[in-house]
């Protein structure tokens, strides 16, 4: 632990971010072809791993697993270095993580079109993958805990408690959902049967989103925010209650999942509730994180990184009050089965989770290679598009989940259906149709970050970066520790 | 010591954190979850539940891999509107023997866990291999590669039987013995069908019998 490095181990931040930005593409790429399979089911060309069935899978995975979790590795390993003080423990397994994990991505991708499956949601991939996502993810606890232990400064920063919080539970949630039998390389029979499958797949899937496209994504938010407004958390305290607060009432939300189903009323209604009170720490991290930038206020106007987090924050607002309002049963009973879901899931993928990685990517790159953002104009058009392809998406398919909910369960005073169901599937189609194009709207804007991105670091390698020295009355103390100074840390 | 200060304690040292994290995130696991699993209700069978036979099991996983549950529910409410339109809404005891369960969590097209018995397996044919050529405005794809398939080429199907007796389902050494034979000749596109006409075909009487009186309007 003592030959540490001199410098901090950016090159496999840049290089993560690289593959990061090529998944997102490839992914929305996925994710338009999906949409237009909605208006012209013969795209897949009698092809089997062209088929809808098989692709849709291939937009979840490649966009969670391959852009999400890689931006998400790239953020923790670059503010774990400089919140600690410190370069980063066992470099190489590191770059064995981010290649690793692209490999996996990769591999992985392929063996959804070959139909290995085991069909549970954002868990499809089959046990080989199990496998080696449990030993990566350990590789990635590693790295990231063991530069932690060797921090300089005493107080762990709140961004790495929710880095921390996404690879333990994910690490949990990710054993527990995946105990299967094996037959073949590419089937295996769940653990779980019927009912109780569905409780522990919805137990695992709420929470793959609460804690990997929540929590870690926060994290990124709590490092970056602050350091690009330059401004101190805005409440210490409020971080720290809505941390534990949201630790500890995501995990009883799944069963918002299965309203009506066959689980039991009380698991249903304790996920109804426990799915209300998450309002309060989701809102409290979005205020903590509007109060830290609203001294920066000007500086919105002209920082392109700056505006994709804060408008993220505001989708992050957005889809944290309508999930809570979905939970509800009487809500749920509308909105369930129909493209309502989709226009929430959007909400967060398209206004949270890719904004706000698209804002720290605007932040980080030109910092590691030492050069201006090639083009801030065509920055700030990516932020148009963005906010444009997110309203329309959601939009379209709000109007076509209300619609589908309530067509769906109107029935006459003699109790006779009101309309067959291929009809209300017809009449969606306009909406697909405007979904398609946010789709492309959305995409668009990506692949012109992807250009900025790769003209901004063409021929450059990351500057070398040194840690900051840590004022004394914060190093850590060799033993036994005194109290601390009461005075909130900023990194 | 108030919650704050408790606080500075975890947050300068990484252990006890991790520590902290994972007992506060496993509390509504262990509470809710765990629970669950030991539930009888959950895991027994109904009067007619009975495990797949080598052709239907054929058939489900056929269904997963084609992934047909990404747009397709095994899910009926307990809604006057859902059981008018689908059947009997849907009860633990029926699903027992899904390994994985198949609810789904989208409706782009129907509900299919009563699809059972509602048409021919022609009509299934004719709607697999081109669902425009029965329902004009569908999207659903086509699953032509179907036909040409044979089921005895979906997977070891006796490897299959032993890893479910495994868990606990209940064939007998002869079942398993005879399965290979039983899928000789079978397409995927057969298998895949005789799935589906089984499909919400267990409900016990009993179920059924008490079922409007049960569902709530909507
Ligand atoms: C793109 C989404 C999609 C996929 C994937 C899909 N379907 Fe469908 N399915 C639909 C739609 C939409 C309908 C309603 C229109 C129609 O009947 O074709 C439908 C209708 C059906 C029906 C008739 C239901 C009824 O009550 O009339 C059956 C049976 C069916 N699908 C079986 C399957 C099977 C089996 C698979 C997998 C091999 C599959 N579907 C895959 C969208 C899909
Ligand atoms: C307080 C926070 C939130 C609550 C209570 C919540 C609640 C819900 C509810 C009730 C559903 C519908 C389930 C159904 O009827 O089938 C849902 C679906 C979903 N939500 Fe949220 N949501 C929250 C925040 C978010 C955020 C921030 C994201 C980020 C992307 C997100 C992603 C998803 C996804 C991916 C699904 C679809 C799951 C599926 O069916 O495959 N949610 N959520
Ligand atoms: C160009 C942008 C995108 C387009 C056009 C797009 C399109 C789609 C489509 C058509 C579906 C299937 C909906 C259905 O079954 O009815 C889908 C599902 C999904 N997408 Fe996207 N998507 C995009 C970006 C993203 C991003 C950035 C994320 C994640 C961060 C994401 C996460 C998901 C998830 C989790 C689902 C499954 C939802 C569910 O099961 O309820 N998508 N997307």
């Amino acid at each position: 632990m003592n030959n540490q490095a001199e410098y901090f181990e950016d090159r496999v931040v840049l290089r993560l971010i690289q593959f990061s930005v090529v998944w997102a593409i490839v992914g929305m790429l996925v994710g338009v072809y999906v949409a237009a399979e909605f208006l012209w089911p013969g795209l897949d060309f009698g092809q089997f791993w062209l088929s809808y069935g098989r692709i849709r899978p291939l937009h979840t995975n490649g966009i969670i697993f391959g852009f999400g979790v890689s931006a998400l590795m790239a953020t923790a390993f670059y503010s774990v270095q400089r919140t600690s003080h410190v370069t980063l423990f066992m470099p190489k397994l590191a770059w064995i993580c981010c290649y690793g994990w692209q490999v996996l991505v990769l591999l992985g991708g392929i063996s959804l079109l070959a139909g290995w499956t085991t069909s549970k949601e954002y868990a499809e991939l089959e046990w080989p993958f199990d496998i080696a996502i449990t030993v990566l993810w350990v590789s990635f606890g590693v790295v990231f805990f063991g530069t932690i232990a060797n921090r300089k400064i005493r107080p762990i920063y709140v961004s790495n408690w929710f880095f921390g919080a996404l690879i333990i539970v994910i690490a949990m949630l990710h054993v527990v959902n995946n105990l299967e039998i094996p037959v073949t390389f590419g089937k295996s029979y769940s653990l779980y049967a019927g009912a109780q499958d569905a409780i522990v797949q919805w137990w695992y899937g709420h929470n793959a989103v609460g804690f990997l496209l929540t929590g870690g994504f926060l994290g990124m938010v709590y490092y970056f925010l602050p350091k690009h407004a330059d401004q101190p958390i805005w409440s210490y305290r409020l971080s720290v209650i809505s941390f534990w607060a949201f630790t500890y009432s995501y995990i009883w939300a799944g069963p918002h999942h299965l309203h009506y189903s066959a689980i039991p009323e009380w698991v249903q209604s304790l996920g109804m509730v426990m799915s209300l009170v998450l309002l309060a720490p989701s809102w409290a991290t979005m205020v903590n994180g509007v109060m830290t930038v609203s001294k920066a206020w000007p500086k919105l106007k002209t920082d392109p990184a700056l505006k994709f987090i804060v408008l993220a924050l505001a989708f992050y607002g957005l889809a944290t009050f309508e999930g809570p309002m979905m939970a509800i049963r009487s809500v749920n009973v509308v909105s369930h089965f129909t493209d309502w879901t989709i226009g929430h899931v959007h909400s967060g993928a398209l206004g949270w989770n890719a904004m706000v990685t698209y804002g720290t990517f605007y932040f980080m790159v030109p910092r590691l290679v030492g050069r201006e953002l090639y083009s801030s104009q065509l920055a700030h058009l990516h932020f148009v598009l963005a906010l444009a392809g997110t309203l329309l998406y959601i939009v379209s398919m709000w109007a076509a989940g209300v619609s589908q909910g309530l067509l769906w369960l109107s029935v006459d005073s003699l109790g006779e259906l009101g309309f067959s169901f291929r009809d209300i599937m017809a009449g969606m189609q306009p909406y697909y149709a405007l979904r398609l194009i946010a789709g492309l709207i959305f995409l668009t804007g990506t692949i012109l970050m992807g250009w900025n991105l790769f003209m901004t670091m063409k021929g450059r390698s990351p500057v070398p970066c040194k840690p900051m020295p840590v004022a004394p009355e914060w190093q850590v103390a060799p033993k036994n520790t005194q109290d601390a100074p009461a005075v909130e840390a900023t990194a | 010591m108030n919650g704050v200060s408790l606080h500075k304690k975890l947050e300068e040292n990484a252990g006890l954190l991790i520590f902290g994290i994972l007992f506060v995130s496993a509390i509504g696991g262990l509470v809710q979850v765990l629970p669950s699993l030991f539930q009888e209700s959950l895991q027994t069978p109904g009067t007619l539940t009975r495990v797949y036979n080598a052709v239907e099991l054929t058939g489900r996983d056929i269904y997963i891999r084609e992934g047909c549950h990404v747009c397709h529910t095994q899910q009926i409410r307990p809604l006057v509107a859902e059981v008018e339109r689908y059947g009997p809404y849907s009860r633990a005891s029926e699903f027992v023997y899904d390994r994985p369960f198949l609810w789904g969590s989208k409706r782009t097209g129907p509900d299919l866990h009563r699809i059972g018995g509602k048409y021919t397996d022609l009509w299934h044919e004719l709607h697999l291999l081109d669902p425009r050529s029965v329902v004009p405005e569908s999207i659903m794809p086509a699953y032509p590669w179907l036909t040409t398939r044979m089921a005895t080429e979906t997977g070891n199907i006796q490897r299959k039987m032993k890893a479910l007796a495994m868990l606990g389902h209940p064939y007998s050494e002869a079942e398993i013995e005879a399965a290979p034979a039983r899928l000789e000749g079978v397409t995927e596109m057969q298998a895949l069908i005789v799935y589906l006409q089984m499909l919400g075909t267990t409900l016990s009487p009993e179920d059924a019998a008490m079922d409007m009186s049960m569902a709530e309007g909507h």
